[in-house]
C-alpha cells in the first residue's frame, strides 16, 4: 500500500516536472501548435514523440505479460470499438482544448502556480467530466 | 503553413515529452494504471470507492508538486500566457471536463498511453481531438 502510494506520488511529480518542461503549462504554446493556418509552433509534436518513444518500449519491452509490482494485475481499457461516444467526446474535448489552450493534466499541474485562475476553471471542468460520465450511460 | 521558429522549443518539448512517457511507465509498471488525467480525476468525484481514492489522490499530489519544485527551487522559469477569458473560458472548461469523460480520456490518456499501446481507438480519439482544436483556434484567431 506505502509503496503503491509512493510510486504514483513519483509518477505524478515526473509528469508535472515533464508538462512543466515541454511548455504544456502554457496555454499560448498550446494554442500555437494547433494554429496550423498561422504561426505555427510544432513543439508538442516533439512532447508527444518523445513520450511515446519512452512508453512504448517500456510497455513493449516490460508490461505485456505478469503483474505490476504494487497491484493485483493491470488495468487496461477493453472497450475495442469506435463508436460515437469516442467521437462526439473527443470533438467536445478538441474545442475546449483548443478555446482554453488548457487539457486536464496542465489543469491539475497549474494549481499551485496560480490556484486564483485555475480553482474556478478545475471546478466547471469537474462539473463538466461529472455530467459527462452520466451523459456517457445515456448515449 | 509558416513554422514560428522564434517559439519553437525542440528539445526542452523532447525532454518534457520523455518524462512524461516516464511518468505513465511507472504508473503502469507500478499499479497497473493507464496515466490518463481525465480518468483519474473522474475517480475521484463521488460515488467512488475508498481503496481507489488513494493512489489518485497521490497521483494527483505529485501532479501539483512537480512544477512548484521547479519554481521553488528557482530551477526553470514556467510561462503561461492565457488565450482565453470570461465566458469562452468556462465554456472551454465545460468541454473539456464534458468531452474526456463521453470520450473516455484526454492528452494523456489516449494521446500518451493509447498510441504507446497502438490502440486503435486512442488514434481515432487524437485525431479527432487534434483536428476539433485546430478548427476552434482557426475559427478564433482568423475569423473572429
Amino acid at each position: 500500500m506505502g509503496l503503491a502510494l509512493l510510486s504514483a506520488a513519483i509518477s505524478g511529480i515526473i509528469f508535472g516536472i515533464g508538462l512543466a518542461l515541454a511548455g504544456m503549462l502554457n496555454p499560448a504554446k498550446v494554442a500555437g501548435f494547433l494554429d496550423i493556418f498561422g504561426l505555427w509552433d510544432p513543439s508538442l509534436m516533439l512532447v508527444m514523440a518523445g513520450g511515446i518513444a519512452v512508453n512504448a518500449a517500456g510497455y513493449f519491452l516490460f508490461l505485456r505479460s505478469g503483474k505490476p509490482l504494487f497491484a493485483s494485475s493491470f488495468s487496461l481499457p477493453e472497450a475495442r470499438q469506435i463508436d460515437k461516444k469516442l467521437i462526439i467526446g473527443s470533438v467536445l474535448f478538441g474545442v475546449g482544448w483548443g478555446l482554453a489552450g488548457l487539457c486536464p493534466g496542465p489543469v491539475v499541474a497549474s494549481i499551485g502556480l496560480d490556484p486564483l485562475s485555475i480553482l474556478p476553471f478545475l471546478a466547471v471542468m469537474l462539473a463538466g467530466l461529472k455530467l459527462g460520465v452520466i451523459i456517457r450511460t445515456r448515449i | 503553413m509558416t513554422i514560428n521558429w522564434t517559439e519553437f522549443t525542440p528539445l526542452m518539448s523532447f525532454l518534457g515529452g520523455v518524462l512524461i512517457g516516464a511518468a505513465a511507465f511507472i504508473l503502469m509498471l507500478t499499479k497497473g494504471r493507464i496515466m490518463g488525467v481525465s480518468g483519474i480525476l473522474a475517480g475521484l468525484l463521488p460515488p467512488n470507492s475508498s481503496f481507489e481514492l488513494f493512489w489518485r489522490l497521490a497521483f494527483i499530489a505529485g501532479i501539483i508538486a512537480g512544477p512548484l519544485l521547479l519554481t521553488r527551487f528557482g530551477l526553470y522559469n514556467i510561462e503561461a500566457v492565457a488565450v482565453a477569458e470570461g465566458g469562452i473560458l468556462y465554456l472551454a472548461a465545460l468541454l473539456v471536463g464534458l468531452g474526456t469523460a463521453i470520450g473516455s480520456g484526454c492528452t494523456s490518456g489516449h494521446g500518451i498511453c493509447g498510441l504507446s499501446r497502438l490502440s486503435v481507438r486512442s488514434m481515432m480519439a487524437v485525431a479527432t481531438f487534434v483536428l476539433a482544436g485546430v478548427l476552434a483556434v482557426f475559427v478564433m484567431r482568423h475569423l473572429m
